[in-house]
């Protein structure tokens, strides 16, 4: 069938709906959203990562511009949820766009360098922001009674969700799988053939006639988006946000680690990684130590670059083409 | 005579203080077979970089069809009907064989607005070299003359008007070099002009119908094979002044 895919994206996200009406224990929805969160940032990374061969290690500066977006514009405008994810994604995607164009002339490891050194001065750049709480952080009260289309959507008795965690849940489940959706079709299209094309070889790529400079601002562009996208909520999802929470490291690793776990030639690769390594480092930082989580992802890496170089999704496909003979 | 295919105009190129190409003037005859040669370090690979648009040249242009593309970027220089191959082989490596033809094909036919059969196309390429049964295969298993004759068939999957091959023969074996050649002739009949990089005399001698010798980045002789092989600079530059001694 020609739009499977697309009917299991609405199922998933209708599924997702009926989730946050029938679990009564916020708690499930409190861990998800960050899983969820993972998912965007992981697929992120990958369109530009794992189908051109450009290393992001500045995601957690894309996905603190998304955040710092929303608390600027609830400080100046009091905006709602989904104008926050819309402006994140906006502002992000054009930080992406200008990166692009200022570093994809580096490659390889001058280019996560480069990635990398605009994560810290973005970073500096928020520490000193007091509009927008500086180093010391701000407090965001989500809007009471919000309001979309004229339909109340967070309310105890009248709204189609009954507090901020199901929405927030709702928002991320639904940009997760839109993201998913877009990887998937840009892996194949044009520019998803593209993009392979400059990571086999940059130059052969050029003089077989893909436009390289184009593709890769395309993919800088896109990947910013969805890292901005993923970060937008965050504000309201932790009530509080300062520059260390925004900024973290564990960002730019995870959206590193997790596709290379699950594998980075497909878009599955992503969703596993991050439902497999997410949920490992929220259960053991929750039942066991918060510090293990790093470690978790230190110790996976590490075995699977040793033992499944292409990650769960290439070492799936090797084995099913070992068996045909 | 009809208008020359690729013009080559006073182009010099520098890297730092080393003169790498200097005033080259030349020119390559639609449906031509021509040859480019000198020894190590002489220019041929700036040059042939310089008309494929990897490297930009500092004087002179480049004129391609009646066009000045010396501005153009790489993919644009496809585009209009520049493709080469690669001295040491670049395959899109994770790609199979057959895919590898399919990026120009779908970059560069889409460009033309040309809506053929890629495939089909690509598989009849692949036929040409004697390479169809390995269409499915990952690059990673080519072995060294498969790796060339991918080269040109990748390069002609983007419908070129003019094919560089850039020293496709290097470290082949006699029985090989045939084998390229054959191939390249065969090119040549379908109406592509053809610049031939090679160390290798006797192709070059065989196949080319005009050569050019490059020393130091100067374009030292121009002529048939025979003239050149009689040509005094052109021993020189290979085997050194008899006067030196």
């Amino acid at each position: 069938m020609k739009y499977l895919f697309e009917i299991v994206c609405v199922l998933l996200i209708i599924g997702i709906f009926v989730l946050t009406q029938v679990v009564g224990n916020q708690f499930y929805f409190f861990i998800g959203f960050v899983i969820l969160q993972y998912m965007v940032l992981a697929t992120a990374w990958n369109i530009l990562g794992g189908y051109g061969g450009y290393v992001n290690f500045g995601s957690a500066g894309f996905l603190a511009t998304g955040a710092y977006t929303s608390v600027a514009l609830i400080n100046f405008l009091d905006i709602g949820l989904v104008e926050q994810i819309i402006a994140g994604g906006a502002i992000a995607g054009l930080l992406g766009f200008v990166t692009g164009y200022l570093t994809l002339r580096l490659r390889g490891v001058y280019f996560a360098i480069a990635t990398l050194a605009l994560a810290i001065i973005l970073e500096t750049v928020v520490a000193h922001w007091d509009y927008v709480g500086g180093a010391a952080g701000t407090s965001i009260l989500p809007k009471r009674k919000p309001e979309l289309f004229d339909i109340m959507v967070v309310d105890r008795k009248t709204g189609i969700f009954a507090n901020y965690k199901e929405f927030l849940f709702f928002l991320m489940g639904t940009v997760a799988i839109i993201s998913v959706w877009i990887a998937r079709y840009i892996e194949n299209s044009k520019l998803g053939r593209g993009l392979n094309a400059i990571k086999d070889s940059e130059e052969a790529a050029e003089c077989m006639g893909v436009p390289t400079l184009r593709l890769k601002l395309i993919a800088t562009t896109i990947s910013g988006a969805m890292m901005g996208v993923a970060g937008a909520p965050l504000a309201s999802y932790l009530t509080f946000i300062d520059p260390l929470s925004a900024f973290n490291l564990e960002y730019a690793v995870n959206a590193i680690a997790m596709p290379m776990i699950g594998g980075t030639v497909s878009w599955m690769g992503p969703v596993i990684g991050a439902l497999l390594l997410g949920t490992a480092q929220q259960v053991s930082s929750l039942w066991i130590q918060s510090e293990l989580n790093l470690l978790i992802v230190g110790v996976l890496l590490v075995i699977f670059v040793i033992i499944a170089p292409e990650g769960i999704v290439g070492w799936f496909r090797k084995s099913r083409k070992g068996s045909r003979g | 005579m009809s208008d020359p295919l690729l013009r080559i105009e006073g182009v010099s190129k520098h890297f730092g203080g080393f003169t790498a190409l200097n005033n080259v003037t030349t020119h390559v005859n639609p449906g031509e077979r021509f040859g480019l040669i000198g020894p190590n370090g002489s220019g041929k690979t700036t040059m042939i970089n310089c008309v494929s648009g990897l490297l930009r040249n500092e004087d002179g242009k480049i004129i391609f069809d009646g066009k000045d593309v010396t501005d153009l970027k790489p993919h644009k220089r496809t585009g209009a009907g520049i493709a080469r191959s690669f001295q040491i082989p670049r395959p899109f490596h994770t790609m199979s064989v057959i895919e590898n033809l399919m990026i120009p094909a779908e970059f560069v036919g889409h460009h033309r607005g040309e809506k053929t059969d890629d495939r089909a196309e690509a598989m009849e390429i692949l036929e040409t070299m004697g390479m169809a049964d390995k269409a499915e295969d990952p690059t990673t298993d080519l072995t060294q003359i498969e790796l060339r004759k991918l080269e040109l068939a990748r390069a002609m999957a983007a419908k070129p008007k003019l094919l560089i091959s850039d020293e496709a023969m290097a470290g082949l074996t006699g029985q090989e070099v045939d084998e390229v050649i054959d191939i390249l002739f065969k090119m040549n009949e379908r109406g592509i002009t053809i610049i031939m990089i090679e160390h290798i005399m006797r192709a070059v001698m065989r196949f080319s119908q005009r050569i050019i010798c490059l020393d130091a980045g100067q374009l030292i002789a121009e002529g048939t094979p025979e003239e050149i092989v009689k040509d005094k600079g052109v021993e020189r530059a290979y085997l050194g002044s008899t006067d030196d001694g």
